[in-house]
């Protein structure tokens, strides 16, 4: 067995068992940091696959930004020590089941077809080769998404601004629905 | 190949992360958990990108550039998402997606 797939071992039990974990423990912060869990360990496959800035973009933007981002709305929004009711067994057997029977159906269907890698070259992903990419207008170029993207960050950003936005006269009002 | 793993593997292990990321999504009942089963989801789809990308097409880059997109549209559903929640909790004091049913005041 080599070390490239006792690393996969390692890091695919981590993301099972972690994910696992996220959808069913009862604390939202554990939940968060479960969550940190599989998003480091998925940085670890991209790395796997010889994806060294995708992995590192991984870590900074998912692991390092969003989870932050969700650890601080948990802070803002609920109690530390608040524990969830568990979801009625109905619930948890309908929801088992119908996932279950998903996983099963895809696995099956992925591990009967026949995939067929090309015969050509591979390719050295470099930040070089990615810069180029991301910024040329020809055939392999991506620079249409990349500037969509950056419309959708900067509409994104004003958004999250606007809407989190302390309102003046709206919240007495809804303190007063509360009541 | 060079990793020494068969590409079904990856893909077995994105489908189990994506139909629990599924699963979350089904019975959990608070936002934020919503979310991170969001994410669990979104997550998946870049190992199965990254995957066939390196196995079946190791000489274009179109799998890399899509999980590059699909985290920067991730990282911004998670910050208009997380706004939306907190202005959620401001009005209703709570985010138990069943205790918000009314969307307007």
């Amino acid at each position: 067995m080599t070390s490239n797939q006792i690393m996969f071992i390692l890091f695919s039990a981590m993301i099972v068992v972690f994910s696992l974990l996220t959808v069913t423990t009862r604390r939202v912060l554990r939940a968060a940091v479960f969550l940190l869990f599989v998003l480091v360990s998925t940085s670890g496959l991209y790395f796997l696959l010889n994806y060294q800035f995708l992995a590192a973009v991984q870590l900074t933007l998912y692991a390092g930004g969003i989870v932050v981002l969700i650890i601080f709305s948990i802070l803002l929004t609920s109690h530390i020590s608040q524990k969830f009711e568990s979801p009625g067994l109905k619930k948890v057997i309908f929801s088992g089941l119908a996932t279950a029977a998903g996983a099963f159906l895809s696995i099956i269907t992925l591990l009967d077809y026949n995939f067929s890698a090309t015969v050509e070259a591979a390719k050295e992903v470099d930040m070089k080769l990615i810069g180029k990419s991301l910024l040329s207008v020809d055939y392999d170029g991506y620079v249409l998404p990349f500037e969509v993207i950056s419309v959708l960050l900067l509409a994104a950003m004003i958004a999250a601004i606007v809407v989190a936005k302390k309102g003046g006269p709206a919240k007495a009002h809804s303190q007063t629905l509360n009541k | 190949m060079n990793t020494g793993i068969p590409v079904q593997y990856f893909l077995v292990l994105a489908t189990i992360m994506f139909f629990t990321g599924v699963y979350g999504f089904l019975t959990r009942r608070n936002l934020i958990t919503i979310l991170m089963s969001v994410e669990l989801i979104l997550n998946s789809v870049n190992i199965n990108f990254l995957a066939f990308n390196r196995y079946l097409y190791p000489h274009k880059l179109e799998g890399m550039f899509f999980s590059l997109f699909v985290i920067a549209v991730a990282a911004s559903e998670a910050a208009v998402a997380i706004a939306i929640i907190i202005n959620i909790y401001r009005r209703f004091t709570t985010i138990n997606v069943e205790d918000v049913n009314e969307m307007k005041f």
